[in-house]
């Protein structure tokens, strides 16, 4: 073998390997899903392949067990993904575009503001925020898990870096046609907007979907919970149910996936811009 | 009717009011959600929060950190931090280098593959690795030591394994993503210096030390800030393992010390005064982050 294929061998060797290490876990957690759930808490999670034990009972029970809790959940993730994606998509776009084509007083003060609370974990604020929620009277409530994130500022920095490269005549050609500065927004610039809208929805969806942390903390009763709530729910030592616990991370996880598999792209350029994590 | 259209055309459409209208939502965001529980949480940090009313206490709760708790939870903190970094930003480095090689084939399969854990929210993620970390002889984990002659290792109640099992979840999650960062940073080296590189008869480690690193200088600036806060707000995983307190705090952050203190013992103003502690650790990240960038120029561009 020459020089170059040992190496390109080699390449392809090395990432076959993490390829692997990260498509392995989900292999086995589909495997897992089929097997009863107290006896992968009761064993863990091994490589074992045991077709006698395996059946499809655990995603029946995602239907049945608990008058149906898990569909509730479901419904739950969906609707708020919904609302919380398309309101925060279109605020950011609202207020990043504000900040990229005007000028006025307190711009750059604002723009600061912005990149400081990018990065501002929102994790250090949950018990003054839950005090809120309660004297707000959105505790345990769509209305709660929404309206914190509801102009998240990754979203509104990324928009603002979008919008600065718009063509600025457009605007001045609109004004002197008598158009309104929303008029302008709405009919003009959104559209041209279009490719930002693409990343943020995807990257909002996602963030959305997978929350953990505020929903935790401002969701208190079982039948509201989102999903990663209410499958966390399932794995205290109180837990019941252990059957829906891999079944349901399956089902959880499908949508994200085959949304990947149509936008790629999207991921990634709503990622490479917003550095968020967690 | 007509006073109405006159005031919106003088007012609401001008373009002096216009762009507050804009920046409207931001700013009630931040006053409602940002600035006003900031400011509820340090007032919460000097009072004793109980059943009755508020009491002031100075600075009790802060005196209170010199526990071994808080010890134990900075400790954490900063070593799941450090190691994630440690093998999050010369890992990824590498990977996209090779992902970035005219020579490696399927680049976009390994792209999408390593990626795709990225997908997973932390308690799925965090769900598997649970039970993959398990005590039992048969477990994932205990198997793959197994193949190299180690003894089954009880993962999740012993520190240092536990340490490790925190981070191979967070790799697991993050390794694509930054391979993704560092790919686009190395995207925007150009050719011609390679090519010139290549006339001066430069070796391959060479090229990599002296142009792609210093030229991947941002990038890993801005992974190595990411990863700070993501490490020092990390509370998901820990929560996915453990849930509640452990013996010896096993895997206990600073955060889930904050919400053990505040929803478990109802204890609020001591838990905003560790609160208070990592809004100070982060800031003064900011700050160097800052620094580092050349103070906000780079967000300007």
């Amino acid at each position: 073998m020459s020089k170059n294929k040992i190496q390109v061998t080699a390449i392809i060797l090395v990432l076959s390997f993490f390829a692997f290490f990260a498509l392995a876990p989900f292999f086995f957690m589909l495997i897992s899903s089929f097997k009863p759930g107290d006896q992968i808490i009761k064993n863990g999670i091994s490589a074992s392949i045991d077709f006698d034990i395996m059946s499809f009972q655990n995603y029946k029970t995602l239907f049945t067990e608990r008058s149906g809790i898990y569909l509730h959940w479901y419904k739950n993730s969906v609707l708020i993904t919904t609302i919380q994606t398309a309101a925060a998509v279109f605020l950011s776009s609202w207020v990043g575009y504000g900040l990229a084509v005007y000028e006025f007083k307190g711009k750059n003060l604002i723009f600061i503001l912005v990149l400081v609370l990018m990065m501002v974990p929102i994790e250090i604020l949950i018990l003054p925020l839950y005090k809120l929620s309660i004297t707000l009277g959105i505790l345990d409530s769509y209305a709660g898990v929404i309206l914190p994130f509801i102009v998240p500022p990754v979203a509104v920095f990324f928009f603002r870096q979008f919008a600065v490269g718009l063509p600025t005549e457009l605007i001045d050609a609109a004004r002197i046609d008598g158009a309104s500065e929303f008029a302008i927004f709405f009919k003009i610039m959104m559209p041209l907007m279009k490719p930002a809208f693409g990343a943020m929805i995807i990257l909002q969806a996602m963030f959305s979907w997978n929350a953990f942390v505020w929903p935790l903390i401002v969701l208190r009763s079982n039948e509201n919970f989102t999903l990663p709530i209410g499958l966390a729910s399932l794995i205290t030592p109180y837990g019941n149910s252990y059957d829906m616990l891999f079944s349901g991370a399956v089902i959880s996880v499908v949508p994200i996936i085959i949304l990947f598999m149509f936008k790629q792209n999207s991921f990634i350029s709503g990622l490479t811009v917003g550095g968020v994590k967690g | 009717m007509q006073i109405l259209k006159n005031f919106y055309e003088k007012y609401i459409n001008s373009r002096k009011v216009a762009p507050y209208i804009f920046v409207a939502p931001f700013i009630i965001v931040f006053l409602v959600f940002y600035l006003y529980p900031m400011i509820s949480t340090i007032i919460m940090s000097f009072q004793e929060i109980g059943f009755g009313e508020p009491k002031f206490v100075g600075l009790e709760n802060y005196r209170d950190l010199f526990n071994v708790h808080y010890k134990n939870a900075l400790l954490t903190s900063t070593n799941y931090t450090f190691w994630t970094i440690l093998v999050l930003v010369p890992l990824p480095i590498v990977l996209a280098v090779l992902l970035n090689s005219d020579k490696t084939k399927f680049t976009n399969f390994f792209r999408s593959s390593i990626f795709m854990p990225a997908l997973t929210s932390v308690i799925v993620a965090g769900m598997f690795f649970r039970y993959a970390f398990g005590e039992q002889a048969s477990t994932l984990a205990n198997s793959i030591i197994g193949v190299f002659g180690l003894e089954p290792i009880t993962w999740l109640q012993n520190s240092i394994p536990a340490m490790i099992a925190l981070v191979v979840l967070c790799v697991w999650r993050w390794l694509g993503v930054n391979i993704i960062y560092f790919l686009s940073g190395l995207q925007s080296i150009p050719e011609e210096i390679y090519e010139a590189a290549d006339i001066d008869g430069a070796s391959s480690w060479d090229k990599f030390k002296y142009i792609t690193i210093p030229s991947l200088k941002p990038v890993i600036i801005y992974v190595i800030t990411i990863s700070v806060f993501g490490g020092y707000k990390m509370f998901a995983e820990s929560y996915a393992y453990w849930q509640t307190a452990t013996p010896n705090d096993i895997g206990m952050t600073i955060v889930s010390y904050i919400y053990q203190t505040g929803f478990n013992n109802f204890n609020m103003g001591f838990a905003s005064a560790i609160g208070i502690t990592l809004l100070l650790i982060v800031l003064i990240v900011n700050i160097i982050q800052l620094n580092l960038f050349g103070l906000f120029k780079k967000g300007e561009q």
